[in-house]
């Protein structure tokens, strides 16, 4: 294939993305979510925000920064070692008609707050049979890259999906990540905002004004008839990359971007999968019992029998995150790897096809020192 | 006084009699924790407290959400499994709300309400209202790693919240000599910068004596968080309305100091007899109507299943209702 028309494509791809979005302004991801807490902390006097280090002087990436001058101690704190608890406090502080905004630097700590969250936070309107309700935001970052490690790297948000009560969203654009960010905190339930290290450096078209971007509707990425990929949280960009290489050996791929995992928008998944008849489902977390398999098992139970299916799921390696640089670049799929993957599904058997990495389509890495 | 304490150690005491009696019947579909024998603590404490205090409680919290003003007729219709269950049968026993007599909600899981009055606590000050906020939790509560984390964030912010820990010696059927290497929650709480005091003997005036002046320093803004263990002793079985000294954990002559002790007698010989006497007739008729009133009452539709796992403030409102039922 041309190359010059490669590059025309994409470009065309890249401005037809834009196009939907309105160009006043351009902020980074952690910018927009600094503006968007803003904006509800000026408009709500309920409004919190705590956590470990969110007023301290590097301010959770700046997603926090400026907020204790303007608002006080009282509505923006840092909070003692203690996930479990304060994770109890942002519950009863909801319950007495607060809007919490809970920050985890990383979503791995999460783990120390499941059974409030688990147990208390999801549960509470239900079984009160509704007196009561948990307008709580959690704000937890995944990392990668730089030798995270383990305990650093883990995208646990299946874990979330799999209980009512929860919403679960993980915006990829600046623009997304305002408006999830304002929508969450409006909203009466439990909402797990997932964000990601890599994301935080994105650079997108971003209203001034306030807007909100409503839970249960995924967004069409790129369009395409050939085969449709779904990437989640980070591997949204691996997989917009893929579509590159694949527009470059005349695969039409469509990339769907589903925003919020918990309410899942399968109708629009499920459409392109009914035009494309095969889905690629690209995660950043493991694959077994991952938002992943939910996706692929959804658009089977609603297409089976109405045409033929190829489906695959891409995700992390089925380990703990490594260090080293070379076994951490194996352990997550990247847009080569999802390009060779959907050409093979297009073609329906194995080609050994890789394409040649472009420098343009290059990951963008974390620079340490962390 | 007395006559008001008498009155609701009363009325706690024959509700959870009253269950106990219905429950072979199976006609009370609810693991039931029954407080007999506790009532004292509960009383005590939401004597002092004012009915836009809020109080939160365990799987063990009849006596609590009696004695802060709960509606009866809810909670009995709630073990019911009713439509009228104060959580639209939803909850149970374990799960009873009322949240306008301030009762914000019990739990099953150990522990957990501990830092949910704390945060509780930290949105009445941050709102500036003079709301006392209250949890009662367990002596197995304080072994979970919440019960330190919540006292350390109370004493940073300097919180109104009441630590009211129910001390009946047992987690289930251990026996706190077993758990604790240390077992002086009191100190445990002093430790953190609480300021802690231990009542011995399910003594009701003398726990009310001081929780009413620790309550009336938070009020006037002079007192942070306060911690009270209260040794009490639960008659019944864990779970259930029997007697469960043939398990041999424990043994009857260790009851035998707790029964001869019992608040709800005590306190009844404080009350004059004529007094007394009417208090019991009105407090057995409302028994009576509360039981009635739950077997009246219908159980909830399957459509309520789906109903409330989100809240919804459009769907919630009446006229939403019926503009859907339209």
């Amino acid at each position: 294939m041309d190359t010059t028309l490669c590059v025309e494509q994409s470009q065309t791809a890249e401005a037809a993305d834009i196009v939907a979005m309105p160009k006043e302004r351009t902020l980074t991801y952690t910018e927009a979510i600094r503006e968007a807490t803003d904006m509800e902390m000026a408009r709500d006097p309920n409004v919190i925000v705590f956590g470990l280090d969110v007023d301290d002087p590097k301010a959770i990436q700046g997603t926090t920064k400026g907020l204790l001058d303007k608002y006080g101690s009282e509505r923006v704190f840092g909070t003692p070692l203690s996930e479990d608890a304060m994770t109890g406090v942002a519950i009863g502080a909801a319950l007495a008609g607060l809007r919490p905004i809970h920050v985890h630097i990383r979503m791995d700590f999460l783990m120390l707050s499941m059974n409030q969250l688990v147990n208390v936070g999801a549960k509470s309107s239900y079984m009160f049979g509704g007196a009561v309700h948990v307008p709580l935001v959690v704000r937890s970052m995944i990392g990668k890259s730089w030798g995270q490690g383990a305990q650093h790297s883990q995208g646990l948000y299946s874990y979330f999906m799999h209980v009512p009560g929860m919403k679960v969203v993980c915006p990829t654009t600046p623009y997304d990540a305002k408006g999830c960010l304002i929508e969450a905190v409006r909203d009466d339930n439990p909402v797990m905002f997932v964000e990601h290290r890599i994301l935080h450096f994105q650079k997108g078209p971003v209203p001034a004004a306030s807007y909100t971007v409503a839970p249960g509707k995924a967004r069409i990425t790129a369009e395409g008839d050939d085969i449709t990929l779904v990437g989640i949280s980070y591997m949204q960009l691996e997989c917009l990359r893929a579509q590159r290489y694949l527009a470059d050996v005349g695969i039409n791929a469509e990339v769907i971007d589903p925003i919020w995992l918990a309410p899942l928008d399968i109708d629009t998944i499920a459409a392109s999968v009914r035009k494309t008849g095969k889905l690629c489902v690209v995660d950043n977390g493991w694959t077994t019992c991952g938002a992943s398999a939910e996706i692929v098992a959804q658009v089977l139970e609603r297409l089976q029998g109405t045409r033929d299916i190829r489906v695959m799921r891409m995700g992390f390696a089925n380990t703990a995150c490594p260090t080293s640089p070379t076994l951490e670049a194996e352990f997550y799929p990247d847009a080569r790897r999802v390009a060779s993957a959907a050409y093979d599904m297009v073609h329906g058997r194995k080609k050994n096809w890789m394409p040649e990495e472009r420098v343009d389509l290059r990951q963008i890495e974390f620079k340490g020192p962390f | 006084m007395h006559e008001q304490f008498y009155k609701s150690l009363f009325r706690i005491r024959r509700v959870e009699e009253e269950i106990a009696r219905i429950y072979p019947t199976d006609k009370l579909k609810s693991p039931v924790h029954l407080s007999i024998g506790q009532e004292a603590v509960s009383v005590a404490v939401c004597e002092a407290l004012r009915p836009e205090d809020v109080c939160f409680g365990t799987y063990r919290s009849h006596a609590m959400y009696l004695a802060k003003g709960g509606d009866i007729n809810g909670m009995v219709a709630e073990m019911y499994g009713k439509q009228t269950g104060c959580t639209k049968g939803k909850g149970g026993s374990m799960h009873l709300v009322d949240t306008k007599a301030g009762v914000m909600g019990t739990s099953a899981v150990v522990g957990t309400t501990i830092a949910n009055a704390v945060g509780y606590a930290y949105a009445m000050k941050l709102q500036r209202k003079k709301v006392v906020t209250t949890v009662f939790f367990g002596d197995g509560a304080t072994e979970e790693g919440v019960f330190p984390e919540s006292l350390n964030f109370a004493v940073l912010k300097n919180l109104p919240v009441l630590f009211i820990c129910e001390n009946n010696g047992y987690a289930i059927h251990t026996s706190q000599a077993k758990r604790q290497g240390h077992p002086h929650i009191t100190e445990r709480a002093k430790a953190a910068g609480v300021q802690s005091s231990c009542v011995e003997d399910n003594d009701c005036l003398e726990l009310h004596g001081q929780v009413k002046s620790a309550v009336e320093a938070m009020r006037a803004g002079t007192s942070g968080p306060r911690f009270f263990e209260c040794k009490t002793y639960r008659w019944k079985e864990h779970v259930g309305p029997n007697e469960d000294f043939g398990l041999g954990y424990r043994t009857p002559s260790e009851a035998k100091r707790w029964i001869e002790n019992d608040q709800v007698t005590k306190i009844a010989a404080l009350v004059p007899e004529a007094t007394r006497k009417a208090i019991e007739a009105e407090v057995e008729a409302e028994v009576k109507a509360a039981f009635e009133f739950a077997e009246a009452s219908p159980f909830p539709d399957v459509s309520e299943l789906m109903t409330d796992v989100f809240h919804t403030p459009c769907a919630a409102t009446p006229s939403e209702a019926v503009r859907k039922a339209a």
